[in-house]
């Protein structure tokens, strides 16, 4: 039923609709809303044969979900930036004992300097930890890719992240379309595990493996991976088959088909990008998006597919690796290895700076000029940037950095943005 | 689309006034998105809220730069904040306060506007009135039914009571509808002026 909700709350009635029977989180911003709402429906009888347990930290909160999933209960968690970096080991874990866990990311920033906003560097940390990363687009998608992602996670046993826009999207009211139980129990099989720790049967999970067969152990996790490139899809068609809408597959293009400039993205960006691409469009300029939605496993084939007649391709990004640049278009690349192109990384949105038209528009029209840098900080305030490299230069105790920055922007309450 | 900037003060229900204002929209049958600024929200700092209005689906996710309608929940924040930041020409202005635009010192805004669509209503003191507490947001989404027509008192009452339940969401509806009144006898006496 079509209603207007907050994103959170969307996930939160998605997830309870796959009848969970093992919720363990703890909370941090911006995911917290998504497991207060759905400790409430377990608390008020909504959401049966569920256990909701509050856990001490993240680090508890995906060892217990390890614990249940391995006695075979469906579970799900959710975290967010800091909260998945203290559970990483875990994380790890989960992924390399095949345990189906569903986790919600509410992507934000990671420290220091602290930060609540979005970006994507929280996930794109755990990018090779061995877990599935679907991201969603819109809170639609998002609601859809949580009941997709139990039926992936379990029919792969392997566990898979849906990454959705912290408060950008988590906190967004608008109209979303919940499912009725019903479809969702005809599209969602109870869970079967493949290994499940049971008293009356015992079996040890978790064995130490040594050099004789751990490179075989990895390169199983691989070739799983791989097979999802099929299930994704085939998931994602069923799923339309029976609601009605598209939602998850492994690419998604707009206006790619005659496009001369291609923008490669992920999450919600990809919003403000299509408004952008038909502006520009109405001007003549041949330009599209390619939307991302499984960056692991990555879909080396389709990007490809979808990129290679383009003359420039942009690749877009909430994320960067220091040192080096992008994240997601170091892995564009790859995919594009051989072909003669014109590549640029712009990184944008860090910490929750916002995305606007208008900065995209000008960031795009220099890339199709070829005056675009390889690599580009979209609206980088260099003011800042360079007062503190004098400050550095000038003396040896320059102080610490985000102190200073912050003194220098001055008051920010003034500011709309 | 219809582009709504609301500015307030933790506390004061800001974040929620965009929500129902989004719900309100939903019930008329239209597309909605409502977020919030995503500042660290502490009582009493600035907070500004956002709410887009269309019929066709939302997809844009920048922040409100050019507003079509601004409601300030808290006019201390006039001197304090820019908040009339690329307002459009003939853009709605809703401010709560018991003073006119020139006693707030907003004589220029005044002149660059249209005078029938900047208005002023005391939200707060309706809001205790009726509410017992100065939360002056959903009488301000009242009195914004009664400047634009741009949705309906009915669909405002719906959307207090989609948030609220009920004494709290029947008070609200009260003060709504006061401030409704309010500012339909402010157009009207700005109509004979």
């Amino acid at each position: 039923m079509l209603e207007q909700m907050e994103g959170s709350r969307a996930v939160a009635k998605a997830v309870a609709l796959c009848r969970p029977e093992v919720i363990c989180a703890y909370p941090i911003s911006p995911q917290t809303h998504i497991v207060e709402g759905l400790g409430e429906m377990v608390k008020g009888g909504d959401l049966v044969d569920c256990e909701f347990i509050n856990v001490e930290s993240e680090f508890a909160a995906m060892s217990v979900a390890i614990g249940s999933s391995a006695t075979g209960a469906r579970t799900y968690t959710a975290t967010a930036s800091q909260g998945l970096l203290f559970m990483a080991e875990a994380v790890y874990n989960a992924s390399g004992l095949g345990l189906p866990i569903v986790m919600t990311i509410a992507n934000r920033a990671i420290g220091a300097p602290i930060n609540i906003w979005n970006d994507h560097s929280d996930s794109m940390s755990q990018r090779d930890c061995g877990w599935i990363q679907l991201f969603a687009e819109s809170n639609q998608e998002a609601a859809d890719l949580h009941i997709q992602a139990f039926k992936l996670a379990e029919e792969l046993s392997m566990p898979v992240m849906v990454c959705m826009d912290g408060f950008i999207l988590t906190h967004a009211y608008e109209r979303i379309d919940i499912p009725a139980q019903a479809e969702v129990d005809a599209f969602l099989p109870p869970y079967e595990p493949r290994q499940v720790l049971d008293p009356a049967e015992p079996v040890s999970i978790g064995a130490m493996v040594g050099p004789e067969a751990f490179m075989e152990v990895r390169y199983l996790a691989h070739a799983k991976q791989l097979t999802a490139l099929d299930v994704i899809p085939r998931i994602s068609e069923e799923f339309a088959e029976r609601f009605g809408r598209a939602s998850g597959g492994l690419v998604r293009g707009y206006l790619t088909a005659d496009a001369e400039t291609i923008v490669v993205a992920l999450g919600s960006v990809i919003g403000t990008l299509k408004d952008t691409i038909d502006d520009m469009r109405a001007e003549g300029i041949r330009i599209g998006v390619l939307g991302i939605q499984s960056f692991r496993p990555f879909p080396l084939a389709a990007v490809r597919r979808a990129l290679q007649d383009a003359t420039n391709v942009v690749v877009l990004e909430k994320s960067f690796s220091v040192g080096l640049g992008g994240v997601v278009s170091n892995d564009v690349r790859v995919a594009l290895s051989g072909l003669q192109l014109h590549g640029y990384t712009v990184v944008a949105g860090l910490g929750g700076r916002a995305i606007t038209k208008a900065s995209l528009q000008r960031t795009l029209r220099e890339a199709i000029a070829g005056t675009l840098q390889p690599l580009t900080f979209m609206d980088l305030d260099w003011r800042i940037v360079n007062r503190q490299l004098a400050r550095e230069a000038q003396m040896r105790r320059s102080g610490p950095i985000a102190e200073s920055l912050l003194r220098d922007v001055g008051p920010i309450a003034a500011k709309v943005i | 689309m219809l582009q709504i900037r609301i500015h307030g003060r933790g506390g004061q229900g800001v974040v929620t006034a965009a929500e129902m204002l989004s719900i309100a929209a939903f019930e008329q049958g239209r597309h909605a998105q409502a977020f919030p600024s995503f500042g660290s929200e502490r009582t009493g700092a600035p907070v500004i809220a956002y709410c887009r209005i269309d019929d066709a689906e939302i997809r844009l996710r920048e922040p409100i730069l050019a507003p079509d309608v601004l409601i300030v929940q808290d006019p201390t924040l006039l001197h304090q904040v820019d908040v009339f930041q690329g307002l459009h020409a003939d853009g709605y202005v809703l401010i709560n306060s018991r003073r006119s635009f020139h006693d707030l010192g907003l004589a220029e805004i005044e002149k660059r506007h249209r005078h029938e669509r900047l208005v002023t209503v005391p939200a707060t003191e309706i809001a205790l009135k009726h509410v017992g507490r100065p939360l002056p947001n959903a009488v301000l989404l009242g009195g914004f039914a009664a400047l634009s027509g741009l949705i309906t008192l009915t669909a405002v009452d719906h959307a207090i009571r989609t948030k609220f339940s009920g004494k709290i969401a029947e008070n609200n509806v009260a003060a709504a509808a006061e401030a409704y009144a309010y500012i339909q006898r402010e157009l009207e006496e700005l109509s004979h002026a």
